[in-house]
């Protein structure tokens, strides 16, 4: 690429694009429509830049002598080597065995995740005492069963060897002991002033018990003061509620009574509270299969793509500032609000006729949702449209507020800055959390925390906020402690630990205890007893066992009410702001590492982002025109060298330099910044990837504002992008795909273009599978592409990390993948659609022909089985596989050395060692579990029995698994469809995976 | 030019020749019965023990059922090895200053586990399942011999993947009545391939190509 080319590239491209009939139908990247000679050399290897050497400073030449030199003795040793015997190992039973536990067989406890306080329910996956895997609660309100990417990451979280691991204080290693001295002396000082110099900081707080533990410190220190920070908190949510009913109140959704929805910037299926019952609701009513035919109809308004944004029938690309003039335009259409009719941009004034008018003819069956993000008046304008439209009670909910205290967190953080300048905060308990790091820039608490006097940090790691506090607290991980949360709706979890303190770490909650009036409780005493105060009628233990077990406390969930809107509420529109000739910035909290919470965690890290496909890093986000524009646009660097330009961004002030990367479907003239990288301490994967754009974000704009600007720099830098990677052969049409209406008519429509499956060309008879034939079934019509099943199965099948230099040369290992594909022009994409790609265990499946040692073999049932002892790594079978699904150790990925990680393993899988190939197995774990208890009980597997990890955790139920011999199985049902399609099915592989077409629902009235 | 070597040399070339091959050839069946001889599989060798448990005195002389200590077989992949409190539920009333048992004791007082040697012990990619071969008529005997003449546990068999693939392949060769299942020196009533047949269809055992499908013991 050279510099003065990049702007015509982008041109040239669309109209050779234009020119051709808009040139293929489905791509991959820009790279994959361009076809860039770095692209096509991608598709062509196998492992894209495998002998570059043996590493990164040596020459192509001396690497592969070097490679050679050191295979030859490899051979020779490893031979030798291998002729050893078993080495003698020792089994050490347990004294008293626990009655419920029976040694080999795992059992599952009920508890919550929470993000920003509020409860995800879970059940936890314990061998022998070991938490190993995540799985969603069905109980649970707000999982329903599923479960998303960082509940199942969390128990990597628990087992992370860079968590903070003993009390320091004073700059030494101290017991809990010195602490609480130290505590107790500052205590008894603040206790005589009625706590005038004590502040606590917490996040988001909705635990019943830290509630009334906070109560009664106010009233033993009525001048201390509780501090709440969440740098991706509701704040927006809370604002609006205020403005709109001038009280605080929690909204929520019934996405299945729903016919029509718009969402305003709202990623309702990926992100939020309760995203993961979003998404199960509004995957059922777009479910077509058995003969139901109608879907609901979304539509979105966005400037960066998500998840929500690829499921969407209308997606409009907009700036984020102008949603704003897009809610107001709509209310106005519907007669609520009083904004313009008519403005300069018809991508906002066009479409939203027709859309009020679809919502008109579904009043009490519609919605409309506001994005966290979005400012006050959007979520004001969508209240009012929804109580004008009758959807409150039917689709939309109040509650009372979840949280403890719903204040204003940015006000709070700012009193707490005044009174730290004031010098009057003499003891600052900081209970998670990183202000340090996340807090709005102009606060500088970076500087101003170090006016506290005694300054005590609790946290999962020593971070940039411990590092200036003077006391660093190990706290729990909530799989090793007691506690309580609400989720969306306010039903209560009571959290229970799963296994001891790995470092003797305590909770927020114990701490706080120290504070009251019975410091000595144990956390345990304390959250039952706050429960037991609270119990009405006879018999609290037994109420208590069941609220533990259940994992919800039955009731709880807070009563709906009715909220008044406020008449002054919406007035006018706010003058119109210009961009003049600058940027829009947004920030946003990252798809994966959240708001930096989680940056320590390699799965987060390494799952590809949703549609990005960036791991390890952000990125200046843009959309193709921006770019071009500021003269970064690229063409085959992603491809060839992963290397790409950099801008440095200036906004009110400040500097940021960060790499460019280019996102088709984005908002024009607009920056998407994901928080949360950038960390300068917390941890080895956390720190010296991505760069910091809470070092650009204030409290006055704290997701979204115009006035940025940007210009090239000659640095470049490398991104980690697994999009260009593992393309299936160019060209072929992998996703099908059409309208509703269309497929009411000719169901067959949706495959026209598509290779058709060629007779047998076999002189074999078929294979007969006489018992149980295992396939699966993807729904590429609920697929929304939140990557939860690729980290579901990292858990499940001890996949292991590799780091960012090793995703850079695509050796990511992964058994599952969701590709994403673009429809239509660069610019403004048509449609974006995800594909969930595991084995397809094929029943001719080529990987099986070619292995010289019989490593890979079909099985009686149809499993296109991997045996990795007898693997020897001639990489043949993934050269051969035309999926890419086959993932090869390059080197020992998996660490076998750290104590506290071997706990984490899954105990029925294999942790599979260096120079061996891997892929999905289906699970075969659970597979020959589920056979062996329904073969004990003489019985068949009854569909159902098995769930695949992927299938488990996803939120829209787009996975099914099962017996394919069984009409009667859902996955046999769902393969009868008309819909249903094979991958490059032409190959006569025979793939047992298949594919349910994405159908969408568009409204004629809209132009696209 | 003259020839470098005489023709009698001839002769030596051919021994070398034929030599190789009967060489190679012993190095192979070497090879081959060091892979199968107990040195290589432990097979048949007592180990040692914290305490000397003996099967023998336990199940032999005082007839306890496998399933008393090895309470998980017929429910878990894992057979356990019974926890202390096992052994101190008769230990606290007999031999309860024995210095042998004195580990016994000290691990109930102390809380820490007894280490026992494991004796079987397969690969880590092998996944065994204890309570499928149970429930569908593997005796305990087939695999771990008997047991009852046993002072010291030993390995019976080499648990090398061909002697796990005898029975996969023909498992009527080994199959009993379920209420046979720890019954040490079992005699079948008659011909045991025609019980073992009958057994089969009984106990509903999958066909033979699942059993050897790779995935039904690795994965």
């Amino acid at each position: 690429m050279s510099d003065k080319s990049n702007h015509s590239d982008l041109a040239a491209m669309r109209a050779r694009l234009e020119a051709s009939g808009h040139g293929r139908t489905y791509w991959r990247s820009l790279d994959d429509l361009a076809r860039t000679p770095e692209f096509r050399d991608l598709v062509e290897r196998e492992f894209p830049r495998l002998a570059i050497g043996w590493s990164e400073d040596e020459s192509p030449v001396e690497g592969r002598r070097n490679f050679l030199k050191l295979m030859g003795a490899s051979l020779a040793l490893g031979g030798l080597a291998a002729c050893t015997r078993q080495p003698t190992e020792h089994i050490m039973p347990y004294v008293r065995q626990p009655e419920e536990l029976t040694p080999g067989r795992p059992l599952f406890y009920a508890t919550a995740t929470t993000l920003n306080g509020v409860a995800n329910g879970v059940l936890a996956e314990s061998h022998e005492g070991r938490p190993t895997k995540i799985e969603g609660n069905p109980e649970h309100p707000a999982t329903l069963g599923a479960c998303d990417a960082f509940s199942q990451a969390s128990v990597l979280g628990l087992y992370d060897p860079d968590r903070l691991q003993a009390v320091a204080g004073e700059d030494d290693v101290k017991a809990w002991g010195d602490f609480f001295g130290i505590l107790r002396t500052a205590l008894a000082a603040q206790k005589l002033k009625g706590g005038a110099g004590l502040r606590i900081l917490t996040e988001t707080v909705t635990s019943p018990t830290m509630a009334a533990q906070l109560a009664e410190i106010a009233r033993l220190y009525p001048q201390s003061k509780w501090h709440q920070w969440e740098p991706a908190g509701g704040h927006s949510a809370r604002a609006a509620a205020r403005l709109t009913f001038g009280a605080p109140v929690n909204t929520y959704y019934d996405l299945s009574k729903a016919n029509v929805i718009v969402s305003l910037d709202a990623d309702f299926l990926a992100q939020g509270a309760a995203s993961l019952r979003y998404a199960r609701q509004f995957a059922a009513r777009r479910r077509v299969q058995g003969g139901q035919t109608a879907m609901n109809r979304l539509y979105v308004a966005e400037p960066m793509p998500t998840p929500t944004g690829t499921k969407a029938d209308h997606r409009f690309s907009l700036r984020s500032t102008d949603i704003e003039e897009f809610a107001w335009a709509l209310g106005t259409a519907l007669g609520v609000a009083n904004g313009p009719k008519t403005g300069d941009n018809g991508d906002i004034y066009q479409p939203v006729g027709a859309i009020a008018r679809d919502l008109q003819r579904n009043r009490g069956a519609s919605l409309v949702m506001a994005g966290e993000c979005q400012p006050p008046i959007v979520h004001a304008l969508a209240h009012v449209m929804n109580a004008r439209l009758e959807n409150v009670g039917k689709t939309v909910f109040y509650t009372d507020p979840i949280e403890a205290n719903p204040v204003d967190q940015l006000a709070s953080l700012e009193d707490l800055a005044g009174d730290l300048d004031g010098g009057s905060v003499e003891l600052l308990l900081i209970l998670g959390g990183n202000p340090a790091f996340n807090a709005p820039v102009e606060l500088g608490m970076r500087d101003r925390l170090r006016k506290a006097a005694l300054r005590v940090h609790l946290s999962l790691y020593d971070n940039e906020t411990s590092e200036l506090c003077q006391w660093r607290l190990p706290e729990t991980h909530f799989l090793e402690s007691w506690g309580d949360a609400r989720a969306f709706d306010g039903t209560v979890t009571i959290q229970q630990p799963l296994i001891q303190p790995l470092y003797g770490g305590r909770s927020a909650v114990q701490i706080l205890q120290m504070l009251t009036g019975s410091p000595d409780l144990s956390e345990y005493q304390i959250v039952k007893g706050y429960w037991a105060s609270r119990h009405k009628g006879p018999d609290f233990e037994t109420w208590w066992r069941r609220a533990v077990h259940d994992g919800v406390v039955a009731g709880s969930a807070l009563p709906t009410r009715t909220a008044k809107i406020d008449g002054d509420a919406i007035r006018e529109p706010a003058p119109k702001r210009k961009l003049e000739g600058k940027l829009e910035v947004l920030f946003r909290p990252d798809p994966t590492i959240y708001d930096g919470r989680f940056a320590n965690n390699g799965w987060l890290q390494e799952m590809p982002k949703p549609i990005t496909k960036l791991t390890w890093d952000n990125a200046a986000i843009m959309s193709p025109q921006t770019a071009s524009r500021l003269g970064v646009y690229y063409q085959g660097l992603v491809a060839a060298s992963q290397e790409v330009p950099m801008v440095e961004l200036t906004y009110q002030g400040r500097t940021l330099r960060a790499p460019v990367f280019i996102q088709p479907g984005h908002a024009e003239s607009s920056v998407t910044l994901h928080l949360g990288y950038g960390r300068t301490r917390g941890g080895r994967a956390s720190t010296g990837v991505g760069f910091n754009p809470y070092g650009l974000r204030t409290g006055k704009a704290p997701w979204q504002d115009l006035g940025m600007a940007a210009k090239k720099i000659s640095a470049t830098y490398p991104i980690a992008c697994t999009q260009d990677f593992h393309i299936l052969d160019a060209g072929r049409h992998t996703i099908h795909a059409g309208d509703i209406e269309a497929y009411r008519k000719n169901p067959e429509g949706v495959h026209e273009g598509a290779e058709t499956p060629p007779k047998e060309l076999t002189l074999y008879p078929g294979w007969k599978y006489d018992g149980y034939a295992w396939g699966m079934a993807i729904d590429l019509n609920a697929c929304m592409g939140c990557g939860a099943c690729v980290v579901a199965c990292q858990a499940e099948n001890n996949i292991a990390v590799v780091g960012k230099d090793q995703v850079r040369r695509g050796r990511a290992m992964h058994w599952m993948r969701v590709d994403s594909y673009y429809k239509g022009l660069p610019d403004l994409p048509d449609g974006i659609y995800n594909q969930p790609v595991p084995c397809m265990h094929c029943e001719n499946a080529p990987c099986e022909l070619v292995c010289p040692v019989q490593a890979t073999n079909h099985s009686a049932e149809g499993l296109n089985d991997m045996v990795y002892n007898r693997c020897v790594g001639t990489r043949y079978c993934s050269n051969n596989c035309p999926y890419k699904v086959r993932r090869f150790n390059f080197y020992e990925f998996s660490d076998n050395e750290t104590p506290s990680l071997k706990l984490l393993h899954n105990p029925d899988v294999t942790v599979r060692s260096r120079g061996v190939m891997e892929k999905c197995t289906y699970c075969v774990q659970r597979i020959n579990a589920a056979k062996m208890d329904a073969e004990k009980g003489n019985r068949k597997v009854a569909d159902g029995d098995i769930q695949t990890a992927c299938q488990a955790t996803c939120p829209a139920e787009a996975i099914v698994f099962g017996n394919v011999n069984d009409p009667n199985s859902r996955v046999a049902k769902m393969k009868a469809e008309k819909s249903n399609y094979g991958l490059l099915a032409d190959l006569n592989t025979r793939p047992r995976t298949t594919y349910l077409a994405a159908l969408r629902n568009p409204n004629p009235e809209v132009e696209s | 030019m003259s020839q470098i070597f005489h023709r009698r040399i001839n002769a030596f070339a051919r021994i070398t020749l034929f030599g190789a091959a009967f060489l190679a050839a012993f190095a192979a069946w070497v090879f081959a019965e060091l892979n199968e001889s107990s040195y290589n599989t432990r097979a048949m060798q007592q180990r040692e023990q914290p305490v000397p448990f003996s099967h023998q005195h336990h199940v032999g002389a005082l007839g306890l059922d496998c399933r008393y200590c090895h309470t998980t077989v017929e429910t878990s992949g894992f057979a356990n090895i019974p926890p202390t409190k096992t052994c101190m539920n008769c230990h606290s009333q007999i031999w309860t200053t024995s210095p042998t048992l004195e580990p016994v004791r000290a691990s109930f007082r102390t809380g820490a586990s007894i280490r026992w040697t494991r004796v079987y012990d397969l690969p880590d990619f092998v996944y065994f399942n204890h309570s499928i071969h149970v429930s569908k008529g593997i005796g305990c005997e087939s695999c771990h011999g008997r047991v009852d003449k046993m002072p010291l546990t030993w390995q019976e068999n080499s648990l090398q993947m061909s002697w796990c693939l005898d029975c996969h392949r023909q498992p009527e060769r080994f199959l009993r009545p379920r209420e046979n299942i720890t019954t040490m020196g079992y005699q079948p009533a008659g011909d045991q391939l025609e019980t073992g047949r009958r057994l089969r269809r009984e106990y509903n055992i999958q066909e033979t190509r699942v059993l050897t499908s790779c995935s039904t013991c690795h994965r």
